[in-house]
């Protein structure tokens, strides 16, 4: 029971870390909270459900049509909504996210109606393991193995090559990494293309998991997303993965023992719960207030 | 006096009408969200968790004691601060982004509590009986609309007004000046959740009908996008972004389904090309006294500013 239900929460945990990912890393180089990254994985989840329904190809195959498009979205929002903004308040950054968020799940309404809809069926074939009293499906094992390949290979982006350090050299001091001859423009347009992909591979795990892509999914997972991150130290790729992990588990526990009801309600409150204890997150680097 | 004013309200179309409460609502918001993140600089992304509290409270008083409404619009502003004042005590010592998810998930903590509760009817949503007063609610929205205007204004120029903008301006130096940070941002907070409180209460008794879901996220970010739209900290400004974003939903109404696709294009829109906002660095009534012409303009302060910067840097060259 216990290992079957820590299974259930790591599958669902590392989906909302996939998510977590592409908000802290924007957060990290441009301090700005990327309202419409939810929606950016909304779309990853109905571009893989089209990709299987229509064309009919492998689910692998899917996923990376869905995060190819995905990478196209988010650099074009950022390109059309959050560029113009980079000097002027946070704020309204933040309202201009928002209103990309509004604007993405309308349009997602609008185009494939308000229903959620189900991948079509032998997409991935679900067998069942029984290990012990547990029994955990293939699926779930996929979307653990996924996960983690992504976000072994983040890692291995963000630090073992150029682009990584030019990354990291952004994300700790903007101005300077400008001076030194860093294209922090072309930086930034790769990080939104990092994230958007994770969220777009998110997506259309979720999708199969659930087997329901609605154009309001993003939403709630955006923010639960949020909340992984800036409980792990926004700004930490590690820990957006802990913090996602923490939550996923948690809330099956939750719903384990029977408060299903108050679901959405358990990773806000471990969050806030959290910061309380912690003000900077989990792994947040301590901030240094000066006059 | 009731009646007269009834009949005086029977002249105007009820669509209009339901759009001018809608707006007068929505400035009461506005306002109290404009002390908290507006003068005080604290981002809040759950003030529709208030405005819900202050809706089931004054629909349950209603319900239960049957208070006459203006005391019940009060007890419910009174009610809703006390919450605020709780949940603002502990979360408050964060910071910046921190804070704003903490007030995010306060706010779906809330709603999901409400959803489970009986006494909110769970799922179903709470009908509200009519408000005990005679006069029309139209006219009690636009009294209260006045009365918070003239009340934020007068905060904006107190002593309390002016150690809230110095905790904006800088924690610590305003805590070095001897203010006492903490105590400053749970009072603007619990400000800012009376006039969201009464304003729920107002909403609840003119819809009639409410629901925990109606006070979701996309809500806060409503009252939020107002502020941020008219200019931060700016009184005129709420009012103006209130009005034009309470009353935008309707007047796209004839675009039917494409009415939200074009409310979160203009979002992006008017960020672009107004990102301090439409009245951010106007000042309502420092235009009002210059018009008049019982205050020099900005320019030739800053003229004469410059022209006194120079001369002391001749001097010790």
């Amino acid at each position: 029971m216990f290992f079957q239900q820590l299974i259930n929460g790591i599958a669902l945990g590392s989906t909302y870390a996939l998510i977590a990912l592409g908000y802290t890393m924007v957060y990290g180089i441009i301090t700005l909270i990327n309202f419409a990254h939810g929606e950016i994985y909304m779309v990853g989840a109905f571009v893989g459900l089209f990709a299987t329904a229509i064309l009919k190809v492998n689910f692998l195959v899917a996923m990376l049509i869905a995060m190819v498009a995905c990478v196209l979205l988010g650099v074009f929002v950022e390109r059309v909504a959050y560029r113009p903004l980079r000097k002027s308040s946070r704020l309204s950054a933040l309202i201009s996210a928002i209103g990309v968020s509004i604007f993405l799940s309308t349009l997602a309404q609008m185009l494939f109606g308000a229903n959620a809809k189900g991948y079509p069926e032998g997409v991935f074939p679900v067998k069942q393991i029984t290990i012990g009293s547990a029994e955990i499906s293939t699926l779930q094992l996929l979307i653990i193995a996924i996960s983690a390949i992504l976000m072994i290979s983040l890692e291995f982006i963000v630090h073992k090559t150029k682009i990584g350090k030019a990354m990291r050299a952004t994300s700790e001091d903007y101005n300077t990494a400008a001076l030194m001859g860093i294209n922090v423009n072309m930086v930034i347009s790769f990080t939104f293309a990092l994230g958007s992909a994770l969220a777009a591979a998110g997506g259309v795990l979720v999708g199969l998991l659930f087997n329901a892509v609605s154009f309001n999914m993003g939403l709630m997972a955006g923010l639960k997303a949020f909340a992984a991150a800036v409980l792990g130290g926004i700004g930490s790729i590690p820990g957006a993965m802990l913090g996602g992990l923490l939550l996923g588990v948690t809330e099956v526990a939750g719903v384990a023992f029977g408060y299903s009801s108050y679901r959405d309600a358990i990773a806000f409150a471990i969050l806030v719960l959290v910061l309380l204890v912690k003000p900077t997150g989990l792994l947040g680097r301590k901030i240094q207030k000066k006059v | 006096m009731g009646d007269v004013l009834q009949s005086m309200l029977g002249y105007i179309n009820p669509y209009y009408l339901q759009i001018i409460v809608n707006v007068g609502i929505g400035i009461i918001l506005a306002l109290g969200l404009n002390v908290v993140t507006g003068l005080t600089g604290q981002l809040s992304l759950g003030h529709a968790a208030f405005m819900s509290i202050g809706a089931f409270t004054s629909a349950i008083i209603t319900i239960k004691l049957g208070l006459p409404f203006s005391l019940n619009l009060l007890l419910t502003g009174f009610i809703t601060a006390a919450a605020a004042a709780l949940i603002g005590l502990p979360i408050l010592r964060l910071t910046g982004d921190y804070l704003a998810i903490c007030t995010l998930g306060f706010a779906e903590i809330v709603k999901v509590i409400f959803l489970n509760l009986d006494i909110t009817n769970r799922a179903l949503g709470l009908s509200v009986p009519a408000a005990h007063t005679t006069i029309p609610l139209p006219v009690v929205v636009w009294v209260v609309v006045v009365l918070a205007v003239t009340f934020t204004t007068f905060v904006h120029n107190s002593r309390f007004g002016r150690a809230l903008k110095a905790v904006r301006g800088d924690e610590i130096a305003a805590e070095a000046m001897g203010i006492n940070v903490t105590r400053y941002k749970v009072q603007s907070f619990a400000l800012g959740a009376f006039l969201a409180g009464v304003g729920g209460g107002l909403y609840a008794h003119f819809m009639g009908y409410i629901n925990p879901s109606d006070f979701g996220f996309l809500k806060s970010v409503d009252i939020l996008s107002m502020i941020v739209l008219g200019g931060l900290g700016s009184i005129t400004g709420s009012v103006i972004g209130a009005t034009i974003l309470s009353a935008a939903p309707e007047f796209l109404r004839f675009m039917a389904t494409y009415r939200m696709l074009v409310y979160g294009g203009l979002l992006v829109c008017m960020m672009i090309f107004r990102p301090n906002g439409l009245m951010g660095s106007i000042n309502f009534t420092d235009l009002v006294l210059r018009t008049l012409g019982r205050k020099p303009h900005l320019k030739k302060i800053m003229e004469q500013k410059s022209s006194d910067t120079s001369r002391t840097d001749n001097g010790n060259s």
